[in-house]
């Protein structure tokens, strides 16, 4: 087996599974810290329960992102000491500039969130998690900086074959940056949406189960309480109707700053990666119009088999140019100007190991490119429709009884996150065969480029390679299982599981595990 | 003098020693956690005398493994991949360790948390002795050609000095860990830990001892053997401290032990940052390694900015945590049932 291969698959999982806790960290952190602040502003008890039932699955999401984001940084010089060599001088700088100016505030000041309540005053609590909510912002601006370099290099000139930065601001502002920056801090916010409004929906779904809160003739909520249950007091229903229809509102902003900030990203896209575009669009001819559907087998990557079914014409020229009439290059035109710029098979280099003289693919994945542009925005569509059909059907407090209705909302969670994933693997498979992707745009500077199989470490094996894959990968989806284990223990817990003077108190004084307990108990330990 | 380059080999230079010192008693806890605690109320105490801060201290060792891609792509380039297998091994015992430290108490069965004890202690042990091990090698030498890349197999690394810098780190940790504990803790645990110090001490930090007198002899220039001997003497002075109980005193000392010895090694090897054992001709060292002087400088003034603000407020974290711990002012284990009326 081709090292090359195995250093993409772990890559590839490593980096996807790492992209399942990031955006719930930075959509749901921000969230935590409104509730915090309005609990801050208001003195009202509900604020409380919303932040540290929030701020609880937060946390037990938030660690596995820190764990498993240290093998990514790892990993670039553990398996692909070819491109640390080749990228350093500009790839490196992001990564440490994130560590010395996010990790370390964003670690740091959430320490001091979880452990500061009752000790630090009031505001300089959550000015606590503010900070740490923004390091982690920051921390994603340096990534995605340090990402957008390699779908467009900017700020260097090349040295003795290597890119050396030439100017920092240059690689900060890359367009590609910004582009994708707000496109996934929109994308993290609608995922925490979408997480708040399916468990609200559980939590109300719940309270009318099990007999809290009825319905009057109207429709409209009558709100119970069930002494018997711990937290399913009266004010427990506005917890989870203001979680519900916020979740929905922040959902619906994030949707919508998705489409428009993927509008700028597309755009940029078609100048920056035209192939990478066509293959989303399986696209072979040079033309205007937007594939809704074409059929043949994408997996042949073969122009001949592919026949465009549904097809909107104009369509494509508006999203890559914002007219009707602009001819968009398709596969067909594409490749001969890519072959004739980088060559038909890999140089006869010694990097490039005993895949040099290899023809070169340019066509990325046409099944990937294609289906994982559609699933992304299918899914971020589908995921905002529901959130405004979820507002609507709640709007006399409560939700329908439908067990049905339930677990499509609990299910729906997951959506947002299958649209983050999809579009991560279209633009990430999209950029092959090239690690750091060629610029023919005019910004772009001329021969910055790698290919993907010159990036792999030529010292390390396939046997050490496979031992990673299948450690790590077996360690990950142990975590991630006990990490939703965990997640749903929480959720079914209600506000009660998150806030110890809700539950009931089996602190028995003559208990022989806990001796003469002291009144400086603290107010939060491990 | 490349002096870019050497202020860089500074800055990582004190990066692996804060790490070393912040994360060293995180390590240690760990591990003590697993082996010296007795009952379930002294493992959360130990638990959480770390519990706020550990999470900052581990970036020190992300920022030390970026600023080392940032500043020396080719030193961090082949380190990594040379040792590809024990790095391995240091992430998964990271892991674990992360997730056992916020995993642990929101179980309520036994299992479960004698579980997480066992990647807490384990994964510590498994990360402290993998750096340890990397920081050795880097320091004495690797198998590398001409292109930085590793000659021979995937255990290649494994030799006697790799085992001694594994040892010395976790040696270290312990020793760390049981000081700050003492310092940390109240009642039982304080006065265990303050025994294991002076217990410990004269063993466990003898490999720490044998990785800097071994650098020294092998590139040392005379002048770094003063940071030797101020090593020894804050090491004496700790444990001096320890046996008369001055935990505050016997802390500092022994951070200072680190901070010479560890000052020691990297003094002895520059300009040296990964020596080949295959051809002298093939060491990486600060000038031919480094990013070019834009890279660095930049990097410079953002570190000249961002480094101090990073210690103030690191310190005032601790400032804010600095009280004993005592068992009696644990909390009870929180209930987490399900809020569902019985019988559905």
């Amino acid at each position: 087996m081709d090292p090359l291969d195995i250093a993409r698959w772990q890559f590839g999982i490593t980096t996807v599974y790492h992209f399942l806790m990031v955006p719930l960290t930075l959509g749901l952190g921000l969230v935590v810290a409104i509730l915090h602040t309005r609990y801050v502003r208001t003195g009202d008890e509900k604020w409380l329960r919303l932040t540290k039932f929030w701020g609880k699955l937060y946390l037990v999401n938030f660690i596995l992102g820190v764990a498993t984001g240290l093998v990514q940084e790892f990993q670039f010089g553990m398996a692909w000491s070819e491109y640390s060599r080749f990228v350093g001088d500009v790839f490196g700088a992001p990564l440490a500039l994130e560590g010395l100016l996010a990790f370390f505030v964003e670690s740091t000041f959430l320490g001091l969130w979880i452990f500061g309540w009752n000790r630090l005053p009031k505001r300089v609590h959550l000015a606590t998690l503010w900070l740490a909510v923004i390091g982690s912002w920051v921390s994603a601006f340096f990534i995605i900086v340090a990402n957008s370099w390699m779908q467009h290099p900017v700020g260097v000139e090349l040295v003795d074959g290597r890119p050396v930065m030439t100017d920092i601001w240059a690689v900060l502002t890359n367009n590609t940056a910004l582009a994708a920056y707000t496109h996934t801090l929109f994308g993290a916010v609608a995922v925490a949406g979408g997480f708040l409004l399916g468990i609200a929906w559980y939590q109300l779904w719940r309270r009318r189960t099990d007999g809290i809160d009825t319905v009057d003739a109207t429709g409209r909520v009558v709100v119970g309480e069930a002494p018997d249950i711990p937290g399913r007091d009266a004010k427990d229903h506005g917890v989870w109707l203001t979680s519900l229809r916020l979740g929905a509102v922040v959902a619906i902003v994030g949707f919508g700053g998705v489409a428009l900030t993927g509008d700028l990203q597309a755009k940029l896209m078609y100048e920056q990666q035209p192939l990478k575009m066509a293959a989303a669009e399986a696209a072979c001819h040079t033309g205007t119009e937007f594939s809704v559907l074409s059929i043949g087998d994408l997996g042949s990557q073969d122009c001949e088999s592919i026949t465009t079914i549904i097809a909107i014409p104009g369509l494509l020229s508006y999203l890559a140019k914002g007219d009707f009439e602009t001819e968009m290059p398709g596969i067909n035109d594409l490749i001969p100007q890519y072959q004739e710029e980088y060559g038909l098979t890999l140089p006869d280099d010694p990097r490039y190991g005993e895949r040099a003289g290899q023809t070169i693919e340019y066509l990325p994945l046409m099944e990937v490119t294609y289906w994982g542009f559609r699933i992304m925005i299918g899914f971020g569509a589908l995921a905002a429709f529901a959130a405004v059909v979820a507002l609507w059907l709640t709007r006399k407090g409560t939700v329908p009884r439908s067990p049905w209705l339930m677990r499509l909302a609990v299910f729906g969670i997951l959506a947002p996150f299958g649209a983050n994933i999809a579009g991560w693997v279209f633009t990430e498979m999209g950029r092959q065969p090239f690690v750091v992707a060629p610029n023919p745009d005019a910004s772009g500077i001329d021969g910055v480029y790698m290919f993907t199989a010159a990036a792999v470490s030529p010292g390390v094996t396939a046997g050490e390679l496979i031992f990673s894959l299948v450690s790590l990968g077996g360690v990950y989806l142990v975590l991630l299982v006990v990490e939703v284990a965990l997640l749903v223990r929480y959720v079914r817990a209600g506000v009660a599981g998150a806030l110890p003077e809700l539950a009931p108190h089996d602190d028995d004084p003559a208990d022989p595990d806990h001796p003469e307990r002291r009144d400086d108990v603290l107010a939060f330990a491990y | 003098m490349e002096i870019l380059p050497t202020i860089w080999f500074v800055a990582i230079a004190v990066l692996w020693i804060g790490f070393l010192l912040l994360e060293g008693f995180d390590f240690g806890v760990g591990m003590h956690l697993l082996v010296r605690a007795r009952g379930e109320q002294e493992r959360r105490l130990m638990l959480n005398t770390i519990g706020p801060v550990w999470d900052g201290n581990e970036v020190w060792l992300i920022t030390a493994g970026a600023a080392t891609f940032a500043a020396f792509p080719l030193w961090y380039a082949s380190l990594f991949s040379t040792l590809y297998v024990p790095l391995v091994l240091v992430l998964i015992g990271l892991i674990f360790r992360a997730v056992a430290i916020e995993y642990r108490g929101k179980g309520s069965t036994d299992r479960w948390r004698r579980w997480w004890d066992v990647a807490l202690g384990g994964g510590s042990f498994l990360a402290a002795f993998g750096i340890g091990a990397a920081l050795a090698l880097t320091t004495t030498g690797l198998p590398i050609d001409g292109h930085g890349d590793r000659v021979g197999g995937p255990f290649v690394w494994l030799t006697p000095v790799a085992v001694l810098g594994g040892l010395a780190v976790v040696g270290f940790c312990l020793v760390h860990a049981a000081t700050f504990l003492a310092l940390k803790t109240d009642g039982e645990v304080r006065e265990r830990a303050g025994r294991d110090v002076v217990r410990m001490a004269p063993v466990a930090l003898l490999p720490i001892v044998g990785w800097v007198v071994l650098v020294q002899f092998q590139s040392g220039p005379p002048w770094s053997w003063a940071f030797v001997v101020v090593a020894a003497v804050a090491a004496v002075l700790g444990w001096l401290a320890a046996r008369k109980r001055r935990e505050g005193r016997a802390f500092l000392a022994f951070s200072a032990f680190l901070v010479a010895g560890a000052t020691a090694i990297f003094s002895a090897v520059y300009p040296n940052v990964l020596p080949s054992t295959i051809d002298p001709a093939f060491t990486l060292t600060v000038a031919n390694a480094s990013s070019s002087d834009y890279t660095l400088g930049v990097m410079t003034v953002v570190a000249a900015v961002g480094l101090p603000v990073v210690l103030a407020y690191q310190a005032w974290s601790y400032w804010v945590f600095r009280r004993r711990l005592s068992a009696a002012q644990i909390p009870a284990p929180h209930p987490v049932v399900p809020a569902v009326r019985a019988g559905r």
